[in-house]
């Protein structure tokens, strides 16, 4: 059997990728509330740079990086759009019949466009350099103090990881069936929406009766080998923190530190603009 | 009428870091009327193969022709050549879905655009031909038959299109020896009746030499070799080449032979093994 791996993983042996999940995904917390504090485009810059940076550190292709904002476009014109149309503000640029755009309405959309943007890309390395079983792990890992209330946490984390491992199999599966059928001479690709939706009931009941069959079989193997979600175990493979992860971490926090300092203390934006006035 | 492959070549996830090039220059030419194996270690291409045949698997590079249509063609006639080309899948009983084995059955002659009455006429036949009860199954729900039966149906589900060519993934993997033998006669009696030309991909070397005309046997990605059972079996350079395990009458005749009493010919099949035995105990 192959090693299945799906998602966005990109696999390397780069430092990125060898780093506790643990401290990525927390980095990755931190990131996303930094994102909210950018006040100006300089740090929208230093940001951009910080994420070109990391991503060329684990051998990531920029262009594997940055189509993972294509998922995003949509969302991010419509959100533009609507805060073009509807921001009202001081300066009024244009004006005709019922639209208006002024100078803050543009600014407010440039700004969350590049906020989304930001807020797409950083995640995604984390995606693209741990495989979803380490995530898993870390989450389970970092949640493991709520087992103190009585949260189920193994449970969960292991419902999370056969939910994982279950959507390569079964996309390897509607592959397989898709495939048969065809050779039955089905059509997927042709008819309006309501065709196309009935051509894929004969892939659909097949995957479903597919899918529970193979839940069936997962949960007797399981008893079969007196599995038990409170039973303490160990673990494959030990996650243990590095000299590495704390220098990841020291360099990431930094880069975020200067968010704040600029927001609330420099205000770099202003420094650069007095140079032009 | 023949089936001409010529330097296939295909690559899956190409340009990813997942790339894997499963067929490196594949050619071969199969005549109307042969039953051909197609054997090889796991992972050897012979799935990416046969898919190519009825374009489940598009051309990379390389020539495909079946029959008179072009799968080089911008536009191959996918639906003609799908009714040319049966292809029944590994594990077919996995992809049944209709309430009942008489829809299910029907689901590819419909899909030939064909008109209700011939449907039915084919559906029965089909049926009929697999070994089934068609009057005591037609209503059935195909989920609640057996993995046999299941089996059956998915086949008569293929065959109901009359394909000239009939493909078969590993047709008798996970069955018992009566169940393979039923299959591998199945396949037999479809043969003689509308489908000339068959291609099995099998890891069952027995029925393989058993059964076929020429082997295709695949080893990493290439043809090893494009020739007769018995070529391909007493060559045991080529077989250790390829890990290739021997069917048991070759393994009898080549033990015999290291006892000293070797044959007067090379079998391959239980019959011609006993033919041979009973001529050596004639001379000798
Ligand atoms: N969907 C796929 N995506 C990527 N690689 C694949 C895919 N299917 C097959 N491969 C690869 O292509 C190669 C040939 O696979 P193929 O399924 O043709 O082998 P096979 O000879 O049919 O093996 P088996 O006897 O196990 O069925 C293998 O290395 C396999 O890993
Ligand atoms: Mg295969």
């Amino acid at each position: 059997m192959d090693n299945i791996v799906f998602g966005q993983y990109y696999p390397s042996n780069s430092p990125v990728h060898r780093l506790d999940p643990r401290v990525k995904l927390l980095i990755v917390l931190f990131y996303i509330v930094t994102v909210f504090f950018v006040a100006d485009y300089a740090m929208y810059g230093v940001l951009f740079l910080f994420i070109v940076a990391v991503a060329l550190l684990s051998k990531i292709p920029l262009r594997v990086l940055f189509r993972t904002v294509r998922a995003v476009v949509v969302l991010v014109l419509i959100t533009s759009a609507i805060n073009l149309f509807f921001t009202k503000g001081e300066e009024l640029l244009f004006s005709w019949k019922f639209i208006s755009i002024y100078k803050e309405g543009i600014e407010r959309a440039i700004k969350l466009a590049l906020r989304l943007i930001l807020l797409m890309l950083f995640p995604s390395l984390l995606t693209l350099t741990t495989t979803p079983m380490e995530l898993t792990d870390a989450i389970e890992s970092l949640l493991s103090p709520l087992k103190v209330i009585k949260v189920p946490v193994h449970a969960i984390a292991l419902i999370m990881s056969i939910a994982l491992r279950m959507i390569p199999i079964l996309m390897e599966e509607t592959n397989k069936i898709i495939l048969a059928q065809k050779a039955r001479g089905a059509d997927f690709d042709t008819g309006g929406v309501l065709k196309k939706a009935k051509a894929m009931i004969p892939v659909l009941v097949p995957l479903f009766v597919g899918a529970f069959r193979r839940a069936d079989e997962l949960a007797l193997a399981m008893d079969a080998r007196c599995y038990s979600s409170v039973a303490k175990r160990t673990k494959y493979k030990v996650m243990k923190l590095t000299v590495a992860d704390l220098v990841a971490a020291l360099f990431c926090l930094s880069v975020f530190a200067l968010v704040f300092l600029n927001k609330y203390l420099w205000h770099f934006d202003e420094m650069i603009l007095s140079l032009f006035r | 009428m023949s089936i001409e492959v010529k330097d296939v070549t295909y690559t899956y996830s190409p340009k990813t870091p997942y790339a894997s090039t499963a067929l490196k220059g594949v050619t071969l030419r199969i005549e109307e009327g042969e039953y051909v194996g197609v054997i090889g270690k796991t992972g050897s291409g012979k799935s990416t193969f046969i898919q190519h045949l009825n374009a489940l698997i598009r051309l990379q590079s390389g020539e495909i022709k079946v029959y008179d249509i072009d799968l080089t063609a911008k536009k191959p006639d996918l639906k003609r050549l799908r009714g040319t080309v049966g292809m029944v899948m590994q594990y077919p009983e996995y992809q049944l879905f209709d309430e009942t084995v008489e829809k299910d059955v029907s689901y590819g002659p419909k899909n030939l655009g064909l008109d209700d009455r011939e449907i039915k006429e084919r559906v029965r036949e089909a049926i009929t031909l697999v070994g089934l009860d068609y009057e005591d199954i037609r209503d059935r729900s195909p989920f609640e038959l057996s993995g046999g039966q299941k089996r059956r149906v998915a086949i008569a589900g293929v065959i109901a299109m009359r394909p000239k060519v009939l493909v078969l993934d590993e047709p008798i993997a996970g069955l018992d020896p009566k169940g393979k033998q039923e299959i591998l006669a199945l396949v037999k009696k479809l043969k003689a009746s509308f489908s000339p030309t068959v291609i099995v991909v099998s890891h069952d070397m027995d029925s393989v030499a058993e059964n076929c005309d020429k082997i295709a046997l695949f080893s990493d990605g290439e043809i090893a070799r494009f020739a007769s059972p018995r070529e391909i079996f007493y060559d045991d350079e080529l077989l250790a080449k390829t890990e290739l395990d021997c069917p048991s009458v070759v393994k009898v005749a080549k033990e015999l032979s290291r006892l000293g009493m070797s044959l007067p010919s090379m079998p391959v099949t239980k019959a011609e093994l006993i033919a041979a035995l009973r001529e050596r105990r004639a001379h000798g």
